[in-house]
């Protein structure tokens, strides 16, 4: 394998292939109910206790669409600069699993709410566009626990029903970087629009991996294998290069790649043949008799369009013209709204003359460390930004050096602490006039004359130790 | 207390009014009725106890502004009845009781009226002749071993018999308008839209709409009134003003234009109901209305249309009964051999044999074929209604191509048995209303109906116009009670 240029490629005595990828996302959407019911979605509660009659298909029951969720898929898709269709339809795809009640799921397969689209990825060497297929809602499945009981399965339906939104890619992604990158802009900009919290681990965003291989170079595209339901970044990345490799090997032996489904087997970090193109399941997908084809007018489009708050890419833009950020701390900050926020209030609160760069290593290095070591989201932060900004301009001011400010800020932690109050109690405050500063500095000159001569002979060591007198010299003071 | 059950629903509503009658006098009579009337095979199951104590409450504190106050009525097993066992004529669904109520039974319930029990009918109302009823046959009280029609049979032979006053049934390819015809009763067929589907079992979602049965016109105009609602609940419902169908009931139908299709003079057909079409003619005629020859194209297309787009949607909405959730489950060694036992075992063959079209009209490689084509037909059939609505009000036409059949007569052979909904199918498949009336008797003394198709929400319409019709036919149904010993 090579990274050069930071091309992916997979390489083989003479040969170079190139791998790719499209995704197949489904991002749970954030919504109190579910598509076609109005039952509860909260993560978590008891099996079963967030099921309705149309839930768990009863006889008799009707879906009826929540129109919150339709508002949140056009969201998205305008988040993803994507066409809003103004008539979809809702189609059943027929298949028989013990936590599908009804025996179909609800989805949208010829008719998606949301067509064509773009993602721009920012990559280190330059920024890549990646094109969206659609997007369309759908109804999630319930959950068979198979683990409970030796003999029996137990199904779980508080997840029946939920609405899910499939955001296909097409086929433009090139590595398991631009994929952590794709993933990552995704979640990203639903949660700028609160469409989808994001959280792999609870389930609200997983994806369907589909992979090829092609000798570099060559414009057809290869066979390809759907990796499915895989539900991190780091298992994607995992899978793809387990999966890319198995396609090189047996091209290289002159084998051919047959189109099947795939799982990803996490323990072994291989991907397993689940069913073969033949045995693929006929959905026998058909527009659900009981809905009516979903149209949208302009207005309600319009309407939504005014309510999108300003998304990433605009807001990089916008970090790096008013505040002379570099691209680098613009993407950083603002990949994630909560950063972005956090960052802007810390501004808010720092006030006229405020030093952005000193606030931006403060929150890219000490703050993000905090975070990192105590397992913690940014709106978790156990310093608040008004605090951060007044430890900001302390140093700024002078009032307590860069190092100070280090043992300032682990004391702020316990409490979210007043800063100035740090440094009032425990006298922290740096000795910053000059003149001071001469005499305590002449005082301990004559107080080591001899030691001041050697270093003036050239015994270069004892610099650290004026260094030391001074720093007690000024704490002992003040 | 015989004379009650004879009486319609608007005498007996009257008499409640006015206190001639209590609701338990009411209800005793129809119950002792039906409990003579076993042999009929009417009810899948009775609910007289509660009924009676229902009776009881109402008399206790009568509300006489309701649309039928104390009235007792058993429905068609197809509705969910909260707390009463709900089959769809299923072993499926044989140990099945709701814990909510059909919106269109909710309907009734507000209005007064009480539940007598639930009435037979096709396994999940695919049938012509009540005989893929999991729980036997249905007797017509016209003959004994007569089919009272299908699916809505029991409802058909309860009004007809005298076991209630009126019923409700559902109609997905003439469901209503057949049995009504058979068994010599009124049975309107309701605009897709107007009755809500809330907690009917589903068989063709596109296609089921649930209907009055009743005795008389004005009887079936009232109840269409208390059961047609908009409903959120139903996502097919739909908005449109609704009428007080029994007040502007109006036999004055002078200078409608009523269309005389050509395409319904079927080979084969009796002349018998040639003969009935044409009294049916003179009858509007003498009435004042107009008559003009029309043509529907695509007519026989519908019968081929329907039988793939009914499947293919029963196919999936029946795919729920898997065992897994409630109803009848077959053990299984595992979850696969569960589905197929418990699937082969709890339905009937002829609801299986619709799964099967249906599975196959929308596999990949025959769909476009079958179930797009079937579509497109079907758009043109709710073309030819469009076109001539531009000219007529309303069509006449025979409601069957042939009077009530023997028991067993066409089991073996579904297409003629399919053959026996030509009429009635393309009003459901252009979502139309349409009323089956009584309008004579063949040779053998067997009911025969018309069909007066209208225009989409125009129920008031196709109403006056039976209305007027029904005097003029004066039609009386030769109920001899043979099947009470």
């Amino acid at each position: 394998m090579s990274k050069k240029d930071s091309e992916y490629l997979i390489n083989r005595k003479d040969n170079q292939y190139e791998v790719v990828i499209g995704l197949e996302v489904h991002a749970q959407v954030l919504s109190e109910s579910k598509l076609f019911s109005t039952s509860a979605t909260k993560f978590g509660a008891e099996p079963n206790t967030q099921v309705s009659l149309v839930d768990a298909a009863f006889p008799g029951m009707l879906p009826v669409i929540n129109e919150f969720c339709v508002k949140q898929a056009i969201k998205t898709g305008i988040g993803l600069n994507a066409k809003i269709n103004r008539r979809s339809v809702f189609d059943r795809k027929n298949y028989f699993y013990a936590d599908l009640p009804q025996g179909y799921q609800i989805s949208q397969f010829k008719d998606p709410i949301v067509g064509e689209g773009k993602v721009i990825l920012d990559m280190p060497n330059g920024q890549k566009e990646v094109g969206i297929e659609r997007l369309h809602l759908e109804q999630d499945a319930g959950k068979s626990i198979h683990d409970l009981d030796p003999q029996n399965t137990f199904v779980d339906l508080n997840r029946s029903g939920v609405a899910l939104m499939e955001i296909v890619s097409k086929p433009d992604l090139r590595s398991p970087d631009e994929v952590n990158a794709y993933i990552k802009k995704l979640r990203s900009i639903m949660r700028y629009l609160g469409t989808c919290d994001g959280n792999m681990q609870e389930g609200s965003l997983r994806a369907d991996v589909n992979v090829s291989v092609r000798p570099k170079g060559s414009k057809k595209f290869g066979t390809r294998c759907e990796i499915k339901n895989v539900n991190s970044i780091k298992f994607m990345q995992m899978a793809i290069e387990y999966e890319a490799n198995r396609q090189v090997n047996l091209i290289e032996e002159g084998k051919t790649i047959d189109q099947e489904t795939r799982l990803f087997d996490t323990r072994k970090n291989e991907t397993r043949s689940m069913r073969s193109k033949e045995d693929a399941h006929d959905y026998r997908y058909f527009p659900d008799p009981d809905l009516l084809p979903l149209e949208v007018s302009e207005k309600f489009i319009e309407e939504l369009k005014n309510d999108i708050p300003e998304l990433p890419d605009d807001k990089k833009k916008r970090f790096i013209e008013e505040f002379k950020l570099s691209p680098y701390e613009a993407n950083i900050l603002v990949s994630d709204i909560d950063t972005a926020n956090y960052f802007e209030e810390v501004l808010a609160k720092m006030g006229k003359n405020k030093d952005i760069k000193l606030a931006v290593n403060w929150i890219t290095g000490e703050l993000f460390a905090l975070l990192n070591t105590k397992g913690l989201e940014i709106s978790q932060s156990p310093v608040s930004a008004k605090n951060f900004a007044i430890l900001i301009n302390l140093i700024k001011n002078g009032t307590i050096s860069g190092k100070i400010a280090k043992t300032v800020f682990e004391l702020m932690i316990d409490g979210d602490k007043d800063p100035q109050k740090i440094v009032e109690e425990k006298g922290l405050k740096q000795q910053s006039d000059p003149k001071a500063l001469e005499a305590l500095i002449d005082k301990i000159i004559n107080d080591n004359r001899e030691k001041a001569i050697e270093y003036k002979q050239g015994k270069e060591k004892l610099f650290g130790f004026f260094c030391w007198s001074s720093n007690e010299g000024i704490r002992w003071k003040s | 207390m015989s004379d009650i059950t004879k009486q319609s629903l608007t005498e007996l509503v009257e008499n409640i009014k006015n206190k001639k009658l209590s609701s338990v006098d009411i209800t005793k009579a129809f119950i002792e009725r039906s409990e003579k009337s076993k042999e009929l095979n009417a009810y899948i199951t009775e609910d007289f106890t509660s009924a009676l104590e229902k009776a009881k409450k109402f008399d206790q504190k009568p509300n006489l502004d309701l649309k039928l106050p104390g009235i007792p009525m058993a429905v068609k097993d197809l509705f969910c009845t909260k707390d009463v066992k709900t089959t769809a004529g299923s072993k499926i669904l044989n140990n099945f009781v709701p814990t909510y109520e059909s919106t269109v039974t909710e309907n009734i319930w507000r209005e007064g009226a009480i539940l007598l029990g639930k009435l037979n009918c096709d396994e999940f109302a695919m049938g012509s002749s009540n005989e893929t009823s999991f729980f036997g046959d249905v007797q017509n009280p016209i003959d004994k071993d007569l089919v009272p029609g299908g699916s809505s049979g029991g409802s058909a032979s309860a009004v007809a018999g005298q076991l209630t006053p009126i019923t409700i049934g559902t109609d997905t390819g003439g469901s209503i308008r057949q049995p009504a015809s058979f068994t010599g009763t009124v049975g309107l067929k309701p605009t897709y839209g107007s009755c809500s589907r809330y907690g009917i079992v589903a068989f063709a979602s596109s296609l089921d709409q649930a209907g009055p049965m009743a005795q008389n016109v004005k009887d079936c105009a009232l109840l269409q009134e208390v059961i047609s609602t908009y409903d959120s609940k139903d996502s097919t419902s739909i908005e449109f003003e609704r009428k007080q169908y029994s007040k502007e009931l109006t036999k004055n139908i002078k200078g409608k234009k009523i269309g005389i299709p050509k395409e319904y003079r079927v080979d084969g057909m009796p002349k018998e109901i040639e003969d009935l079409w044409q009294k049916g003619i003179q009858y509007v005629k003498e009435c004042g209305a107009e008559i003009i020859d029309i043509s529907l194209p695509h007519t026989s297309y519908a019968l081929p249309t329907y039988y793939i787009v009914a499947p293919a949607e029963a196919s999936s909405n029946l795919a729920r009964y898997d065992g897994v959730k409630y109803g009848f489950r077959a053990k299984g060694e595992n979850l696969i051999d569960m589905y197929e036992k418990t699937r082969s075992e709890g339905f009937g063959v002829e609801v299986q044999r619709r799964i099967m079209i249906g599975t196959y009209v929308l596999s990949s490689g025959y769909y476009d074929a079958y179930y797009l084509k079937a579509q497109k037909v079907r758009k043109l059939i709710k073309n030819d209604f469009d076109d001539v609505y531009k000219k007529v009000d309303a069509i006449l036409t025979p409601s069957t191509p042939s009077s009530a059949f023997k028991i067993g007569e066409k089991t073996n052979d579904p297409v003629s048995m399919y053959l026996n909904d030509i009429f009635t199918v393309p009003v459901n498949l252009a979502g139309l209303p349409g009323i089956s009336i009584p309008a004579g008797h063949d040779s053998k003394g067997y009911p025969l109906g018309l069909q007066i198709i209208g225009k989409a929400f125009d129920e008031q319409n196709i109403l006056n116009i039976a209305y007027a019709m029904e005097e003029k036919i004066n039609f009386k149904n030769k109920i001899t009670d043979w099947w009470i010993k």
